[in-house]
């Protein structure tokens, strides 16, 4: 287990308040934790408990009112590079056909920005190959109102890896979706880290999702947010929907849903 | 009805109702009377401009003229300070108050202080064409700027994209609907412009031509003056409507898709 590898991302007691005098709210107290390279993390919580707040943090979007972030050792000062981001919704161009939509990211990131008008053709097969994978193999001429919403999130899925980030954060990208196409998309998402093995952050409130993808789950309590439990999830991989079938993947769900609810009470 | 009846239907309805409104104006003017030079009747209207098109086509390409050049500054600053306010909050509340402001000044009483300042002809009618039209321009554009999805926002900031780069790769194509939206209402207030500064002084253009042709008491051509108005005003609204389709699809994208 990745254990014994240095952690990539830390959280030293880091809280985050919005707003300021009357007004302020705690959103996130006193987290820490620490994910390890080629980590796949889930963090799930009841509704409004800072998970979001949590990811935007790691990745430098949101500065810590308390404690310190820290990335590679570095504390976190401003937007890190490197990390791509899928959220809920797909945020894809509508003016951009799926294959424009994904070449975005090495339009705007080093050493791709540089050398992207040069190496177009390159990069445009890297996309085709990177669709394919996800099941989306010629639609890339299609512009992303032509898409079905699940395709819409397999090509956000392409956007948010295509220039290899260390990082992956993904706030509730299949949250959307119905039931098949988010099972599909478990699955697809599963392939694409057992390829690539970048660090993987999934805020979540679907406590089988987070169950079947991760390597570590976090609960966060109610607001202000704070990690109450850690679970490692120990269930050989590659998982598939049979897993989740199985008693010991129907435990650790409860044994999670359990400590949510006790949030509730 | 069939389905291309209807679809003949919608075609014809916009030239339908024209000619019913007519139709009614001309009878309304027969059954009650109407001197001549209240309301002169559309037949009389319609012949007057044959009649004297040579003259009304001098007049109005003047205007037409005007107004374009009005139109196009328009565009152009409109554009440059939309974006500046759309991408800065420091822009934006610094200057929205003074635009709401200057927008509030009836556009009438600017013309005096132009033709003092500049003399009659051409320029003051440009001007207030110009002024009259670029703020839908700027307020539009500056919409489509300030409308970016936060999410968006966060992953361009998360690539390391600088503001330059979250302004032209997302803002300016996300605020390009705006725009041409805002051009087909800017383009009949630019003919507004520019006509009412001919009507109120001036030595040229089709609103001189009304003005005059009013003083001699010579209302069939007042009213073809006011026709021809009508008819540059939706030619030029066609054309940015074609423009605007043109330019951004994907804005309209149910016609693709079927």
């Amino acid at each position: 287990m990745p254990v014994t590898e240095p952690s990539l991302v830390e959280l030293r007691q880091v809280s985050l308040a919005y707003g300021s005098g009357a007004s302020r709210m705690l959103a996130l107290e006193d987290a820490t934790l620490s994910i390890a390279k080629g980590e796949f993390i889930a963090v799930v919580g009841p509704s409004g408990c800072g998970k979001s707040t949590l990811m935007k943090l790691v990745t430098g979007l949101l500065p810590p009112t308390g404690g310190e972030v820290r990335v590679h050792g570095q504390v976190v000062k401003g937007p890190i590079r490197g990390v791509g981001m899928a959220f809920q919704a797909p945020t894809l161009m509508p003016w951009r056909s799926t294959l424009d939509n994904i070449l975005l990211p090495l339009e705007v990131v080093e050493p791709h920005k540089r050398r992207f008008r040069a190496h177009k053709a390159e990069y445009v097969a890297r996309v085709e190959a990177l669709l394919a994978s996800v099941g989306l193999g010629g639609f890339g001429a299609k512009y992303p109102w032509q898409l079905s919403g699940g395709m819409q999130q397999r090509s956000s899925l392409c956007r948010a890896l295509v220039h290899e980030p260390e990082i992956l954060m993904l706030d509730e990208p299949f949250g959307a979706l119905d039931a098949f196409t988010r099972e599909e998309l478990w699955s697809v998402m599963q392939k694409l880290w057992m390829e690539r093995r970048f660090t993987a952050v999934l805020v979540t409130h679907d406590l089988r999702e987070a169950v079947y993808l991760a390597d570590t789950v976090y609960v966060m309590s109610r607001r202000p947010g704070k990690i109450v439990k850690i679970r490692k999830i120990e269930l050989p991989r590659p998982r598939t929907l049979e897993t989740t079938f199985q008693v010991e993947f129907v435990d650790i769900v409860h044994e999670l849903r359990e400590r949510i609810h006790m949030e509730h009470a | 009805m069939s389905e291309t009846q209807k679809r003949l239907l919608l075609v014809a309805m916009p030239w339908l109702a024209m000619t019913g409104l007519l139709l009614l104006w001309e009878v309304a003017c027969i059954v009650f009377d109407v001197p001549e030079i209240l309301a002169p009747r559309p037949t009389r209207i319609i012949e007057t401009m044959i009649q004297r098109w040579d003259i009304l086509l001098r007049f109005c390409l003047e205007t037409l003229w005007t107004t374009i050049i009005g139109f196009a500054l328009a565009i152009g600053f409109g554009l440059l300070l939309g974006l500046a306010i759309g991408a800065s909050p420091f822009v934006y509340s610094g200057l929205y108050p003074l635009l709401i402001a200057f927008n509030a000044i009836p556009k009438v009483a600017i013309v005096p202080i132009l033709m003092i300042w500049v003399g009659v002809g051409a320029l003051p009618a440009v001007i207030t064409a110009f002024v009259i039209s670029f703020f839908p321009i700027v307020v539009n554009v500056a919409t489509g700027l300030a409308t970016i999805e936060p999410e968006m926002r966060d992953v361009m900031r998360s690539l390391g994209a600088s503001q330059w780069e979250i302004l032209t790769k997302v803002g300016v194509p996300r605020a390009m609907p705006y725009l041409f939206a805002s051009l087909k209402v800017a383009v009949t207030l630019a003919f507004i412009g520019s006509v009412l500064s001919e009507t109120v002084g001036g030595n040229r253009g089709i609103g001189f031509l009304m003005l005059s042709a009013g003083a001699r008491n010579d209302a069939p051509t007042t009213f073809a003056g006011l026709f021809s108005i009508a008819i540059m005003g939706i030619a030029l609204y066609a054309l940015c409507a074609l423009v605007e389709r043109r330019m951004t699809r994907w804005a309209f994208r149910a016609e693709i898709v079927g």
